[in-house]
């Protein structure tokens, strides 16, 4: 059995023009990770500048609301760029300095990646190119021209269906074309060994200051801990440091799209089946023949047809819980979470958000729930809008 | 010894590829007849993928026009048995992981090698994944094909030692399709994989015209060409036929005697 497997998951299977790439990465993240210089640096920028650590924030309307659990909030929104994806960024960018690398690469979905990608790169002094499906350009108009402003060159994939697993794809294509100068800033828990494991470990920070600030807070630990999952980046980092604890429920709430019945979902864990993509062995949306589904999600950052291999192992394992949340059930708790807590959380986040207004009032009011609000709304409120059939302009 | 030790005993070989199904499975069917009778040595047969992230933007449209024609595993397996009714020529399939995972592996090699194809293979699974396939592979007379990139280095020799049938050798970075020109010290990947194992190395990506195959087949024992092949399919459709053929002719010429 290869390196990397989480259970059966995981592992290489990528062409053999990246294995040196990623032999090379693994190499240097082992160094490092055990590098106290290293950990410093990284810990200051992740205070100083993406300004961690992120609230924990009790949702007092919303728990009377609901009547049962207690609820808090993980405020991923309020660090620098507006979403968690900035502590993966920041760690891996500053890894690629150290390695030597120059320039960076990476794919996005919602543009939440790319943003922080572009941010860190500007920040760091090193090019950046992005490649983001033509789809999602359209859908998330505003954050290409973050990217832009940022100093990166954005690149509309036109290729399959032109959305996440696209953009994935394309820079995976463009990583084998130059390699030396060039690191694959990944943005999830996904593809091949290392980048599941390293990216788990920059996000892993979310869950180590939900622990300590809910043992302040509560002085014991959360009954459930929930959070949206496409690639399942922002999950782990909520599950991580919870694992070994359980009593802890952890929820995984994936976009079922138009409904897990329907063709347009991207319910991974709910809908697909075991199989071989994108350098991972993991559960994908996928047809008899193992063609690859195009999924569907009102949530470009969610609308990916697999699911990170840790979460696979999690779910066959039974420690984690996976449920499915509808477009409609997501928008729903998006435009809930505005009202009563002056929140406008990301419509990603949303998915967990909607999951906590089903499970909290089937709770006593003596346990607790925290939510993982993964990035913020802002957005999102044209494409919300424009589910609600109010046309506005950006 | 398999048959594609064959491929490579008519001078340097010349190396074919095409996606079943572009433009249709009949004309894939004619196509390699043409290609065997035009002096092809060796036909890779590609199983569309919805997703391949090894192929250039040529070969990518080429297997979505293919799965958007109806072409599944299942039709391909039946065009082989077919093929095999007329030709002997060697025949590797060229596809991704998941084609084969989701047919079930062993399923799959089990059935490809009743079919009559002689090689498989999968340009997504590395050295370090190939337990899961290869021993598979033997069991069922199946080469499993090694590939060697440009940025593969030491690993070289790691793979050729274990490599069956042939060692395809990776021109260039980046993904297939039609390059200007190939810097890639090829001849010193050939020279690392023989002082390793006598085996005959097979160079593709990029290859498109007669001076570019003879030069690489000059260093290596034969030249494989896809994006080019696929180019006139998509160009002529189901009239491709003579023009893949005269396309072959001409590759042939070109290594035999380099």
């Amino acid at each position: 059995m290869s390196k990397g497997r989480f259970g059966i998951h995981g592992g290489q299977y990528i062409p053999e023009i990246l294995m040196n790439a990623v032999i090379e990465l693994e190499t240097a993240y082992n160094h490092y990770k055990n590098d106290p210089a290293f950990q410093a640096e990284l810990t200051d920028l992740l205070n100083n500048y993406a300004g961690r650590p992120s609230e924990l924030y009790h949702a007092a309307r919303m728990t009377r609301d609901l009547g049962g659990a207690k609820i808090y909030l993980k405020r991923e929104d309020l660090n620098h760029t507006g979403s968690h994806k900035i502590n993966n960024v920041l760690g891996q960018v500053l890894l690629a300095k150290k390695m030597g690398k120059t320039r960076v690469i990476a794919e996005t979905g919602a543009g939440q990646h790319g943003v922080a990608t572009a941010t860190v790169a500007a920040l760091m002094d090193m090019e950046c190119e992005i490649f983001m499906g033509r789809e999602d350009t359209e859908r998330q108009a505003l954050n290409v021209y973050r990217m832009k402003l940022l100093g990166a060159k954005v690149h509309a994939v036109e290729s399959g269906t032109a959305t996440l697993k696209d953009a994935v794809s394309e820079t995976m294509r463009e990583w084998t074309n130059r390699i030396a100068d060039t690191h694959y800033v990944l943005g999830s828990v996904m593809g091949p060994h290392p980048f599941p494991t390293i990216v788990r470990d920059f996000q892993a920070v979310i869950s180590q200051e939900i622990k300590s600030q809910i043992l302040q807070k509560e002085g014991r630990l959360p009954d459930a801990v929930l959070a949206c999952v496409g690639g399942g980046s922002n999950a782990i980092g909520a599950f991580y440091h919870f694992i070994e604890d359980a009593s802890v429920r952890l929820i995984g709430c994936e976009a079922a799209g138009r409904g897990i019945h329907t063709f347009e979902t991207a319910a991974t864990i709910s809908t697909g089946k075991l199989g071989i993509f994108h350098g991972m062995k993991s559960y994908f949306c996928q047809d008899e023949y193992g063609q690859i589904a195009p999924v569907y999600s009102i949530s470009a950052g969610l609308d990916y047809p697999g699911v990170g291999p840790e979460h696979a192992n999690l779910y066959d394992t039974g420690r984690a819980e996976y449920v499915a949340i509808t477009d409609d059930e997501a928008v729903n708790a998006f435009e809930y979470l505005s009202r009563i807590e002056g929140i406008i959380p990301a419509i990603e986040s949303a998915h967990a958000v909607a999951y906590a207004l089903k499970l909290a009032p089937t709770m006593p009011k003596d346990k607790i729930i925290v939510i993982n609000i993964s990035g913020r709304g802002d957005k999102d409120c044209a494409a919300i809008a424009r589910y609600r059939g109010e046309d506005i302009h950006e | 010894m398999s048959k594609i030790q064959n491929a490579f005993a008519d001078g340097k070989a010349f190396i074919p590829f095409l996606t079943c199904g572009d433009p249709s499975l009949d004309v894939t069917e004619q196509i390699v007849y043409a290609m065997a009778e035009a002096g092809a040595d060796l036909i890779e047969l590609g199983i569309p993928f919805s997703d391949p992230t090894a192929e250039g933007p040529v070969i990518q449209s080429a297997n979505l026009r293919a799965l958007a024609g109806g072409v599944t595993t299942d039709k391909v397996f039946d065009l082989v048995r077919r093929i095999r009714q007329n030709t002997q020529i060697p025949l590797v399939f060229m596809t991704y992981a998941n084609v084969v995972f989701s047919y079930g592996t062993e399923r799959f090699i089990k059935t490809a090698a009743e079919v009559g194809m002689d090689g498989l293979i999968l340009p997504d699974v590395p050295y370090e994944e190939k337990e899961e396939f290869d021993p598979i592979c033997r069991r069922y007379g199946l080469d499993f094909i090694s590939l060697i990139a440009p940025t593969s280095q030491q690993r070289a020799t790691m793979i050729a030692k274990e490599a069956e049938g042939f060692v395809y050798c990776v021109s260039s970075l980046g993904v297939t399709g039609v390059r200007k020109d190939i810097k890639t010290d090829v001849s010193m990947m050939v020279q690392l994989v023989k002082q390793t194992k006598e085996i005959p190395c097979a160079v593709g990506f990029g290859i498109s015209t007669p001076e570019q195959a003879a030069k690489m087949a000059s260093v290596s024992d034969g030249a494989i060409v896809g994006s080019s092949v696929m180019q006139i399919c998509a160009k002529y459709g189901a009239n491709c036929v003579p023009y893949v053929a005269d396309y072959v002719k001409s590759m042939k010429n070109a290594v035999r005697n380099a």
